[in-house]
């Protein structure tokens, strides 16, 4: 193959990534290894964001191809060959709070870096989360909130983590516009990061044995 | 003879056209009008002015819940007198923050949730962004007619009682022979047609009697003495963009994939951005005008990014309200300090940078001899601080930020919830520390 699949989608070529996806599979490739190659080529788009050399506007166009690439090669992947997971991370707005452009970004740089995302969207009650701790066995929780009115959300939520005796066994961190560490105090959460790499290499530090 | 900047605020600092309740009242408007027209033009004012964002705050502090706010226009107008006459800061708003819900809900509204509807009584409204529009929709036909894009695509799609509307015929095509004329007007004549614009009275009404409180509210609090927060609003081209039609995941994508419409679009907001907010401020009087940036904070985007889409529209709009007279008044959500050198390149003492989150020092120094800073207490602390982190937080501020003029004092957001006793002290400190002679 003369063109790279993964310089492609590093340099965001959208429809050059299309077309040599398409052309790769007619030519009777084995599907999972352009998978690996968009799963290597979104880990130097994210090396390329914790870099200050890609911003946000690059992950999301990033993410719209790769959306595309996985939408052709889905029909052709057998079940197999799940990639190793480094973690559980279980990720949310808190309730009462709508807003998930941020939360998205995050859950999506968790999935491509390789970790196991929960994502249960936005509004989500306290009792959700601990249920979905408890039951897929989560290492890390992400709360994700917009509003100065969850500041008490945030902090609702980790206690309702505490009190189902899950707060040993999960490391919280939050995010969101107008959290900081601040916050995190209040709130009584492990940890504050500012964007979706920060994230993931807190979460890798965490659990994924960075 | 003066700028016409000068000319705009010497006259709202005059204070003419206002009926005072006293002499007090009136030396007392002169003096804090005057305080922000110095910050704005660079001088040093007697001291650094306090002007508290009040978002939700007021109606919180006064024993109401946001729902009762934005449901209850008399209401909300008490709790907001409450607080100018607790508070005391040298401009306010009123109860302009406490949008009339009604409104929206009469028209079907989809792109705000209200409080004790979907989300919890006590919690502001929250704005519900989407693609509500692709961008094969929305680029060719905005630039071709945006009126007509606004009433037969936008409004239909975010507007449930206004959907009926996408069956109308364009206004551009209604006149002329009456053949045609007379055809297109059968539209109006479609049961569910005539609902969409049953609704649309109904929006009026409500919005009528929303304004109506608002305009009474605002010659109560300069006749008891408080500048007006501000005059109108506008906004940057790219956040029109992307807030109310493309998504912020639109908007970006379409840097890559049609940079030459986005641009184009974005030359066209001009013009309707800068008459958006002078229509307004010509009315009220008030030199302010305010813009709430949405999508150009660090990260948001590379920074040639910035240099090509966002600043530049954003820039001419700016230009076009400085030009008359008017001081644009730019609240930069979000972190800012990337941004700092492409922003401080606009003509000098004519505007006001209100920062979320920024590097002040640095912001001082690539800016304090430009524009006017605002912010410098972030919201968290205004909510579970103590009174002496909120002293060591302004001290700060006011060392650094308010040197030699230059600052107000503000939470970097228009804050809900929030301690009482943390707003008092933002308010009494800086009225304390912050005097200059």
């Amino acid at each position: 193959m003369t063109e790279n699949l993964i310089t492609l989608l590093v340099e965001l070529k959208e429809q050059d990534c299309l077309r040599v996806t398409g052309e790769r599979l007619e030519a009777g490739e084995d599907p999972h290894k352009i998978v690996e190659d968009a799963r290597e080529a979104m880990k130097i788009v994210g090396q390329r964001f914790a870099d200050n050399v890609y911003f946000i506007p690059d992950l999301v166009y990033s993410g719209k191809i790769l959306e595309q690439i996985s939408e052709i090669v889905k029909p052709k992947l057998s079940q197999k060959s799940q990639p190793k997971r480094l973690g559980k991370f279980v990720i949310g707005s808190v309730a009462g709070d709508l807003h998930d452009i941020g939360k998205n970004l995050v859950s999506f740089m968790l999935d491509v870096s390789g970790f196991e995302v929960f994502d249960l969207g936005v509004d989500v009650p306290a009792q959700a989360f601990v249920d979905k701790i408890k039951e897929v066995e989560a290492e890390v929780l992400g709360l994700s909130g917009f509003l100065t009115s969850v500041y008490q959300a945030m902090k609702d939520t980790v206690e309702a983590v505490k009190t189902a005796g899950l707060r040993d066994q999960v490391k919280i961190m939050i995010g969101g516009g107008v959290m900081d560490d601040e916050v995190k105090k209040f709130s009584g959460a492990d940890a504050y990061r500012p964007d979706a790499m920060a994230a993931v290499t807190l979460a890798k530090e965490w659990i994924g044995g960075a | 003879m003066a700028d016409k900047t000068t000319e705009n605020l010497e006259r709202w600092c005059s204070g003419e056209g206002i009926d005072f309740i006293n002499g007090e009242a009136e030396a007392a408007y002169k003096r804090r009008a005057r305080r922000i027209a110095d910050v704005i033009q660079l001088k040093i004012p007697d001291r650094v002015p306090i002007v508290p964002s009040f978002g939700m705050f007021p109606y919180l502090d006064n024993g109401l819940t946001c729902e009762e706010a934005v449901f209850d226009y008399e209401k909300a107008h008490q709790a907001a007198m409450k607080t100018l006459e607790e508070f005391e800061p040298d401009m306010f708003l009123g109860s302009g923050y406490a949008f009339p819900a009604p409104l929206f809900e009469a028209l079907g509204y989809k792109q705000i949730r209200w409080p004790g509807q979907e989300i919890p009584a006590h919690y502001v409204y929250q704005f519900v962004e989407d693609e509500y529009v692709k961008a094969e929709e929305f680029y060719d036909h905005y630039l071709g007619d945006p009126s007509d894009f606004m009433l037969r695509v936008y409004l239909p799609r975010v507007c449930s009682q206004l959907t009926p509307l996408e069956r109308i015929r364009p206004f551009a095509e209604s006149f002329g022979y009456y053949l045609t004329m007379c055809g297109s007007y059968a539209y109006f004549g479609i049961p569910e047609v005539q609902e969409a614009l049953k609704a649309l009275m109904k929006a009026g009404e409500e919005s009528l009697k929303w304004v109506s409180i608002l305009g009474k509210q605002a010659e109560e609090i300069v006749s008891r003495g408080f500048p007006l927060f501000e005059g109108g609003e506008s906004a940057a081209p790219y956040d029109l963009v992307g807030d109310w039609f493309r998504g912020t995941a639109g908007v970006m994508t379409d840097m890559y994939r049609c940079p030459d419409k986005l641009l184009a679009v974005m030359e066209k907001l001009v013009p309707i951005s800068i008459k958006m907010g002078l229509d307004l401020a010509k009315d009220t009087g008030h030199p302010i005008i305010g813009f709430m940036l949405h999508k150009g904070a660090d990260g948001f985007m590379s920074p040639e990014q910035f240099n090509t889409f966002y600043w530049p529209p954003l820039k001419k709009v700016m230009m076009g309200l400085i030009e008359e007279g008017f001081v644009p008044l730019l609240l930069c959500e979000g972190e800012y300090t990337s941004r700092l050198e492409t922003i401080a390149d606009i003509p000098k003492g004519k505007c006001i940078y209100w920062f979320e989150k920024v590097d002040w020092a640095r912001a001082k120094e690539i800016l304090g001899e430009t524009v006017c800073i605002r912010g410098g207490v972030p919201a968290s602390i205004l909510f579970s601080g103590t009174v002496q982190q909120m002293k060591d937080c302004l001290k700060e501020v006011i060392d650094v930020v308010g040197k030699g003029g230059g600052l107000i004092v503000d939470c970097g957001l228009w804050f809900d919830e929030a301690k009482h006793e943390n707003v008092k002290t933002m308010v009494e400190f800086t009225k304390e520390y912050g005097v200059y002679r």
